[in-house]
């Protein structure tokens, strides 16, 4: 061989990151799923585990299997999108939606609420039986989107493992409860199975922050440890989307570790609660 | 002592970490001029506390790492609670909720791999004393990157479980006593 044709070695994850790289791309181009934005170091920790459990060598080999088989599809967004959550995760967080924003929202004869990136539905169900105590369902639309159809179908069910309902029921009342959980679910089989009038309000669709666009005007965007994921660029364009999606003065609740400080949307928004990364729409 | 000069240093520690790390952090100059990653295994609601505690006797700046911030040296950072923290390409921070690792979020694991990755050879990472096995494939990964491996000698850690195993999964690693590390870092830090 041409000595010269051979390049200086590269280090095993350097050709691994070419790989993913391609990867990404071909998950894009073949499905129009767009990870190529996502956090990178992340996003290789989630597929060195997909890449081991679903018994590939090498992520070339998964590539070829993901571009050949679309039955590779679903088993790969598993790993890329599903995020284990809590009810009333951070009771700190709704305990403030409760007591500062509810308020503002009670002057609207009609409410339009996007919980953006729902996985699979804790965080809405939490604002649903948050919204029925503070007596706003009956006029509140709820939008819960996220690209995961295993996901969405998850939170459009409405069932939980039963062993996290007392996690669950603390975190309820730290934020304020004026009802008991266990006034929305009945207990079946190792399950809690929550009361189907709860998303009775609820549109649930497949809708990505990446590519997609506004789709209705809200006053609320409850959006949580979703934008850690992705890189900067891409956060500015969700927030961005956030941005265009609200209507004047109205909220949005960011996870405890997000900011908007790096973002250059950051003037469209005045901090509201600001230990609890709730901000409110500015005027342009 | 490697070729490389060091960029970054990662440390991991779990049981006994605050006493360890009031040993090492107090110790280092202001201007120190690398910068410090740190994983110490907390429950989930004791947010701040160590932030508070290590800023009121650091000459260094201490932290809790924010998502997204670039790394700058002579600042001390420390992963929140409950998120793990990682290191990017282009050496920021990134924060995740995946699920925890070794029953642990932050877990030492997830960063050791994501800052071998992301400085290479030009890592030193330091697993100190604690019970549990976190850390053990995360300073494999900085072995096998280049980096510098360095665990806390048995009889100087508290609970020596943590750096018996790290040792286990990286053999080349070195053995250092507190003391030992203290002048060590300093001597790196400045090449």
């Amino acid at each position: 061989m041409d000595a010269a044709l051979v390049q200086d070695a590269l280090p095993q994850n350097g050709v691994e990151d070419i790989e993913i790289q391609l990867l990404l791309e071909a998950l894009y181009q073949r499905y129009h799923y767009d990870f190529r934005h996502y956090a990178r170091a992340s996003i290789k920790r989630r597929l060195l585990q997909a890449r081991g459990q679903l018994g590939f060598a090498s992520f070339s080999a998964m590539q070829d299997h993901l571009l050949h088989d679309p039955a590779t599809l679903p088993r790969l967004l598993n790993y890329l999108t599903v995020q284990v959550s809590e009810m009333f995760r951070d009771p700190a967080y709704f305990r403030a939606l409760r007591e500062k924003v509810i308020p503002h929202l009670r002057t609207y004869p009609s409410l339009k609420v996007w919980v953006a990136g729902c996985s699979n539905g804790e965080e809405l169900y939490s604002l649903s039986i948050l919204f029925r105590e503070e007596g706003l369902d009956q006029r509140t639309l709820f939008y819960a989107t996220d690209i995961n159809p295993t996901a969405l179908k998850a939170a459009e069910t409405g069932v939980y493992p039963l062993d996290q309902i007392r996690k669950f029921t603390e975190n309820h009342q730290k934020s304020g409860a004026r009802s008991s959980l266990s006034d929305y679910y009945t207990a079946d089989y190792g399950r809690a199975v929550f009361d189907k009038s709860l998303r009775s309000q609820v549109v649930f669709s497949d809708h990505s922050l990446v590519t997609d666009a506004v789709f209705a005007e809200m006053h609320l965007i409850s959006c949580r440890n979703v934008l850690i994921y992705f890189d900067r660029a891409l956060q500015d364009r969700a927030l961005g989307l956030f941005r265009d999606s609200l209507a004047r003065k109205g909220f949005l609740g960011l996870g405890s570790k997000e900011s908007l400080r790096f973002s250059a949307h950051a003037p469209a928004f005045a901090d509201f609660v600001r230990e609890e990364k709730i901000y409110q729409r500015q005027d342009a | 002592m490697s070729a490389t000069p060091i960029e970054a240093i990662a440390i991991g520690a779990s049981a006994g970490a605050v006493q360890a790390l009031l040993r090492i952090l107090p110790a280092l100059p202001a201007g120190f001029p690398v910068p410090l990653l740190i994983v110490v295994h907390v429950p989930p609601d004791r947010s701040n506390a160590l932030v508070a505690l290590f800023a009121a006797k650091c000459r260094v700046a201490v932290r809790e790492a924010e998502d997204k911030e670039p790394v700058l040296p002579g600042t001390v950072y420390f992963a929140p609670s409950d998120y793990h923290l990682l290191v990017e390409a282009d050496r920021s921070l990134s924060l995740s909720m995946d699920e925890p690792v070794n029953h642990s979020r932050p877990a030492i694991d997830v960063l050791l791999e994501s800052a071998a990755d992301a400085y290479g050879a030009a890592l030193a990472a330091i697993i100190l004393t604690g019970a549990n096995h976190d850390g053990a494939v995360g300073l494999r990964a900085v072995c096998d990157a280049g980096g510098i491996a360095i665990v806390q000698d048995f009889t100087d850690a508290q609970v020596s479980t943590m750096p018996e195993a790290a040792l286990a999964a990286c053999p080349s690693a070195r053995i250092m006593t507190l003391d030992d590390l203290i002048p060590y870092l300093l001597t790196l830090a400045a090449q």
